[in-house]
């Protein structure tokens, strides 16, 4: 008996030889949204689940039964799950998230200006990190298994083994406290100039360049040493190329596509992962926004505050992925 | 003439590091000696750590990994570049000297097209513009026998197969017009059919360029084709050095007319091949993304003989043993062993009927445990079918590795510890372990030297006429098939072409794939290259 697959196998594999890339890229895409929107029934579910109420919060001392059951008819939460999933659904797909329950304000207005900020800070870091991790990685290599590639991987290991409050903690008793260079807190505001928005900035950039350096660095470093011991490297020593035309154009093509898949993932990082980092330092982005949202249940603001995160995540692997795809000869170029 | 290069009393060294001991310094080439002529070709043959491919990246003045020239000198054109200075030697390499790798797929960068790389050189030594070397590689890949010439240049390394990697290579090498070129088993990862029009191809250009060349090989009929003078290599020695007609006619050292010698027939006359042991019928077969690999394949092995399966890389030969070992089941036919109907699958197979049917793989290293030491690799069948422990299964081992011709001091050792041959013969003795009626051979010998395959086939044919146990024995090789084989089944694409008796395979009349591969086959004898090329000629000129 022949598997009943078979044609429709056959029928993608036949669509795959012939446009690899575009099968590959529309794929891709469609996974990607598939995961957000499996991402999304999990955020509603899991908040769903939380213990705790908005009402019970909101009241304080004073809920009596009656008010509580009058703020949840308010907001709709008498209804089933199902009803308020799909209504909050399709005002996300049309950009808007509802209105704050704490404010009353529209989430949109106000994710808008942190993220803003969340980016700002995002970009910094890693305008800072890419470029240092990937010149750490090259001396690296430059000294493999010598001293200097033994500092730099101690290190950045080191770095990247505290946890990024402690290194947050730690900048902060040096360099406010006790040497008084830095700004701390590091709050910003609409109109503060350019000067001091940099200073407040800078331990908080420091903190997410010290998490996310090691890690780049030590990809650049295994990838582009894994591209120098290849044979096409012997190749081009032995047509009599000298090693820095060797590697610019021999070994360079072949390693961007590992570091450019790990750039990515860092800087998904740095948009996700600076939740932790704001906290420290008081610092008015997104992940303070969602933790102070988490602490009153104000549940609009966390489901768009996790949903927006989630979409940077997904979007940064998703891009990650197709460089690395469009980096490879073979699915440009198919046979 | 004065000599075009020079070799004079070449020493190279190593350093090595054995697991768990300090680094060593070992010397690979102990003072080797030779001269080579203008547009004169010298074949350097030897098995695995003969040295001969690092003499021949020496001409380079290059070392691999952490090899290193100790001493003597390279003499190219009279001068020594082994005192040259890094720009200097730059200066050679890729100009006057250029190098074909073995494996021309690892060799060609995967992110540029092909006409770049070939003419890279040419144009970073400044020989050439890139208009004339853009010709010259037009040109190259014409004599070559590439396809489309004119456009071969724009494809990918990808986009091409091994034999015309090959070949791109060589033009690759050509190139720059160079003065001598280092072949580095250029054939050998090739398919034989392909390999004969490579050689062609090589021999060819070598003839209309009048570049020297050093050709290194382990095949020494390959080497009789295409060679002025041969040296016989052995572990950084010279055994014997002279012109090829001498080496291959009248070889004067002993390992040398081993060489020459080996893979005669090992069978005696043709048995009687009615009694089947494993039956193979009307086999189909398809890998998971919808490819089928196998297309209604039937044979069988004979009781106590050897059935020779030959093929050509992706002809189907090591998917029939998965298909027979139940690693994958087919989508139609069935295979019956001893009158039993198999399960197509392994996990609902019986164990006698698993341990009745074993296997040996290509690469030994890769199918042992290495932190296991061969008295566990080879007990461990002792007590998985058998429930032997303990001072029987220790006893039982050693018998095992007595009839291996290794011996009792081998009992506490681990695979890394022994050489491929050794590697091998255990894992026949782990096979045997289980008291197989049929062994199936994944090409258990084509990733070893010449004598030490031999020895392996020795003891193969010896068990078989102990035991009476049966082989399923995959190759591409169709000299082993000679040796060895009651009967042969060829397969091409999948499909089985030819299947009977050894004697009715591989005389006349032919199958018309048979006989291609069967004279494809290089032969140790001179001339034979020129002799199938003037019949092919003939031939295609009577079509």
């Amino acid at each position: 008996m022949a598997n009943p697959l078979a044609g429709v196998y056959a029928a993608r594999h036949r669509l795959k030889e012939s446009h690899p890339l575009t099968v590959l890229i529309v794929e891709r895409l469609g996974l990607s949204l598939l995961l957000l929107w499996a991402v999304s029934v999990l955020i509603f579910a899991g908040i769903e689940a939380l213990p705790g109420d908005f009402a019970q919060t909101y009241l304080g001392q004073s809920a009596t039964p009656q008010s509580i059951a009058n703020i949840r008819a308010d907001l709709g939460l008498d209804r089933p799950i199902t009803t308020r999933y799909f209504e909050w659904l399709g005002g996300v797909v049309q950009g808007d998230f509802g209105n704050s329950w704490a404010s009353g304000a529209p989430v949109t207005e106000q994710i808008t200006k942190r993220l803003g900020n969340s980016l700002f800070l995002a970009f910094f870091a890693a305008a800072i990190s890419v470029p240092l991790a990937v010149g750490l990685g090259m001396v690296a290599v430059h000294y493999r298994n010598r001293i200097p590639d033994r500092v730099i991987n101690i290190l950045s290991l080191a770095a990247i083994s505290l946890p990024e409050f402690f290194i947050g903690y730690l900048l902060i008793v040096f360099f406010a406290v006790q040497l008084g260079v830095a700004t701390f807190p590091s709050t910003v505001y609409d109109g503060m100039p350019w000067s001091e928005r940099m200073a407040a900035i800078a331990l908080p950039t420091a903190t997410l360049v010290m998490v996310v350096l090691a890690h780049m660095m030590r990809m650049t470093r295994a990838a582009i040493i894994s591209v120098m011991s290849s044979a096409y490297m012997e190749t081009a020593e032995l047509k009599g190329l000298g090693a820095f035309k060797a590697i610019v154009k021999h070994a360079a093509p072949n390693a961007i596509a590992p570091i450019v898949n790990v750039v990515a993932l860092n800087l998904a990082y740095l948009v996700v992962g600076v939740v932790v980092v704001e906290v420290v330092f008081v610092y008015p982005g997104m992940g303070q926004y969602m933790v102070d949202a988490v602490t009153v249940r104000d549940m609009p603001v966390v489901q768009a505050c996790g949903l927006i995160f989630a979409a940077v995540y997904i979007l940064l692997n998703m891009v990650a992925d197709l460089v690395a795809i469009i980096a490879n000869p073979r699915l440009r170029h198919p046979r | 003439m004065p000599d075009l290069l020079s070799v004079r009393d070449l020493r190279i060294g190593a350093t090595i590091f054995p697991p768990g001991e300090d680094p060593q310094d070992i010397d690979i080439v102990h003072g080797i000696s030779f001269d080579l002529q203008k547009g004169k070709v010298l074949g350097l043959i030897g098995e695995s750590g003969a040295g001969k491919s690092t003499i021949g990246l020496a001409a380079l003045a290059y070392g691999r990994g952490g090899v290193r020239i100790t001493g003597g000198e390279v003499l190219l054109d009279g001068k020594d570049i082994l005192s040259m200075n890094k720009k200097g030697i730059r200066s050679i390499r890729g100009a006057r000297v250029c190098y074909v790798a073995q494996s021309a797929a690892a060799s060609f960068n995967p992110a540029h097209k092909l006409g770049d790389q070939v003419i890279e050189s040419s144009i970073e030594h400044g020989l050439m513009t890139r208009e004339e070397a853009r010709k010259r590689a037009d040109y190259l890949f014409e004599i070559l026998g590439l396809p489309d010439p004119h456009n071969f240049g724009d494809r990918y390394p990808h986009q091409v197969s091994g034999g015309q990697l090959q070949r791109a290579m060589t033009a690759m090498a050509l190139c720059s017009n160079p003065e001598l070129i280092v072949f580095d088993e250029p054939t050998t990862a090739l398919d034989v059919t392909t390999q004969i029009d490579v050689l062609a191809a090589i021999k060819n250009a070598i003839e209309k360029t009048g570049t020297a060349a050093l050709y290194i090989t382990h095949d020494l009929a390959v080497v009789a084709q295409i060679s002025d003078d041969i040296m016989v290599l052995r572990n950084g020695d010279t055994v014997e050095y002279g012109p090829v007609k001498q080496i291959i006619e009248n070889p004067r050292q002993d390992y040398t007319k081993a060489l020459v010698n080996v893979r005669q027939t090992k069978l005696a006359e043709a048995r009687d091949q009615s009694d089947a042991l494993l039956k193979v019928e009307n086999i189909s077969a398809a890998y998971g993304n919808g490819v089928q690999v196998l297309h209604d394949v039937s044979l069988h092995v004979p009781r106590g003989q050897t059935l020779a399966v030959v093929g050509e890389s992706g002809s189907g030969k090591s998917t029939l043993a998965r298909v027979i070992t139940g690693l994958l089941p087919p989508f139609k036919g069935k295979v019956t062993f001893v009158d039993e109907e198999l399960s197509a699958e392994q996990k609902k197979r019986s164990r006698d009927h698993l341990r009745r049917i074993q296997l040996i793989y290509q690469m030994a290293d890769t199918a042992m445990n290495p932190r296991q030491t061969v008295g566990q690799i080879i007990g461990r069948p002792l007590q998985f079918y058998f429930g032997m422990r303990g001072a029987a299964r220790k006893a039982k081992v050693i018998e095992l590795l007595d009839e291996i011709e290794m011996g009792e001091t081998f009992y506490d050792r681990y695979p890394a510890e022994l050489s491929g041959g050794q590697k091998q013969r255990v894992a026949i003795a782990r096979a045997l372990a289980a008291k197989p009626e049929l062994i199936l051979c994944d090409e258990p010998t084509s990733a070893l030297d010449p004598l030490v395959a031999e020895g392996i086939l020795d003891l193969l044919m010896r068990l078989q006429k102990e035991r009476q146990v049966s082989y399923l024995f995959i190759t591409h090789d169709i000299a082993i098939v000679r040796a060895i084989a009651d009967s042969v089944a060829v397969m091409l694409q999948g499909k089985l072409v030819d299947f009977g008796p050894r004697s009715e395979v591989l005389n006349p009349p032919f199958d018309d794939y048979t006989d291609l591969l069967l004279k494809s086959v290089p032969e140790m004898k001179l001339g034979w290259l020129e002799n199938v090329l003037a019949t092919r000629k003939m031939e295609s000129a009577g079509h």
